[in-house]
C-alpha cells in the first residue's frame, strides 16, 4: 500500500489534515518528526502547511536545515515524490528543490479564503486525477504566497510546462483573480518530471464532502494511485 | 579575535515591497511629504572569530549566501566594525 510520510516541523499546523487526506484517498500515512534522518520506507513525503520555526528570518528558511531535509533531498534526487503545501512549498523553494521564492502578499494582508485555480498539468504526482484546464475552488491561508522568480526562470518554467496550478478568475465568482500578486498568477509549480511539486492552496483542507466540497480530494487519490503503480512496477 | 559584523538585507530593487509601501503611505499620513522609495529589510549583527576584518567579511558573505539572505529576492551589504 502507498505509504506517505507527513513531516512535522516546530510550527507546522496542517499535518493532521494531510495525514487524513491521504487515508481518505486509500493510502497509509505516517507522521514524521523533523529530527528524523530517514523517511522510514515511505514512498512519498508531504511537507505540510503551517509556520515552521515561526517563519523566522524567511518562511521556510530555517526548516530547510532540519535533519530530515537531507533524506528528502536524496528522495527527490532519486525521483521520489515530494509534495510541499503552503509552508511546505516555501521550504522546497528555500531548499532549492524548486526555483523561485514566496514573498509577502502584494495586498499587505494575510489571505485566508477560497480561490479558483486551474490545473495546468495533469501528469504530476498530485494532479493525475484532474483534467488539464479544470478549475477547482480550494482555500488559501498565507501571508507570504507571492511567487517570485527572475524573468528568465519564469520563462523557463512556462516553456517547460512546469506551472502546475494557476490562479484564475471565474465569471460571477467573488474570489480575487490573483490573491497575492504572484508572478504570472502562479499558484504551484513542479520539477520537470512532476515528482516534486509545491503549491500555496490547501487541498487537504477541502478533501471531504462533509465540508461542503471535496475539490482537493483528487490531489491525494492522484498521489496514492501513482505510488501504487510505482510499487507494482 | 572577535570581529563585530553588521549585515543589512534589503529586498531587491524592482521587486514589490509591500511593507515599504505601507510605511511610505503611513509617513505621508503623518505629514512627512516627499518620501519615496521606502524599502524595508533586516539588520543582522553578529560577532565572529576572525583575525582580520576581511576574514570576517568573507565568512559573513558565505552566511548571507547560504542563509541570511535569499539570493532570489534579496541583496545584502556587509560592514565590519572598525577597531
Amino acid at each position: 500500500m502507498s505509504r506517505v510520510a507527513v513531516v512535522r516541523f516546530p510550527g507546522s499546523n496542517c499535518e493532521t489534515e494531510s495525514l487524513a487526506a491521504v487515508v481518505r484517498a486509500g493510502g497509509t500515512s505516517v507522521l514524521l518528526d523533523y529530527r528524523e534522518t530517514s523517511l522510514g520506507g515511505a514512498d512519498a513525503v508531504i511537507l505540510p502547511g503551517g509556520f515552521s520555526y515561526g517563519d523566522y528570518l524567511r518562511s521556510g528558511a530555517i526548516a530547510r536545515f532540519a535533519p530530515i531535509m537531507q533524506a528528502i533531498q536524496a528522495h527527490a534526487a532519486a525521483g521520489g515524490a515530494v509534495i510541499g503545501i503552503c509552508n511546505g512549498f516555501q521550504v522546497l523553494c528555500e531548499a532549492h528543490l524548486l526555483p523561485g521564492a514566496l514573498l509577502r502578499n502584494a495586498q499587505q494582508r494575510f489571505a485566508a479564503r477560497p480561490v479558483d485555480v486551474r490545473i495546468e498539468r495533469s501528469d504530476t504526482i498530485c494532479t493525475a486525477d484532474y483534467q488539464v484546464g479544470e478549475v477547482i475552488r480550494i482555500p488559501i491561508a498565507h501571508g507570504e504566497g507571492r511567487y517570485a522568480a527572475d524573468e528568465a526562470t519564469l520563462q523557463q518554467l512556462e516553456a517547460d510546462g512546469r506551472v502546475m496550478l494557476r490562479y484564475v478568475s471565474v465569471p460571477g465568482s467573488d474570489a480575487p483573480h490573483n490573491p497575492n500578486g504572484s508572478a504570472r498568477d502562479i499558484a504551484g509549480i513542479c520539477n520537470a518530471a512532476g515528482t516534486v511539486v509545491g503549491f500555496m492552496p490547501h487541498p487537504e483542507r477541502l478533501a471531504e464532502s462533509a465540508l461542503g466540497s471535496d475539490a482537493g480530494h483528487r490531489f491525494f487519490t492522484s498521489l496514492v494511485s501513482r505510488l501504487a503503480v510505482g510499487a507494482a512496477a | 579575535m572577535n570581529q563585530r559584523v553588521h549585515i543589512r538585507v534589503i529586498p531587491r530593487t524592482g521587486l514589490l515591497d509591500p511593507q515599504g509601501q505601507a510605511v511610505e503611505h503611513a509617513l505621508g499620513v503623518l505629514g512627512f511629504s516627499g518620501v519615496t522609495d521606502v524599502r524595508i529589510g533586516k539588520a543582522i549583527e553578529l560577532s565572529v572569530a576572525a583575525d582580520t576584518p576581511a576574514g570576517a567579511e568573507a565568512v559573513a558573505r558565505r552566511m548571507c549566501e547560504q542563509l541570511l539572505a535569499n539570493p532570489v529576492t534579496e541583496d545584502f551589504v556587509i560592514e565590519v566594525e572598525a577597531r
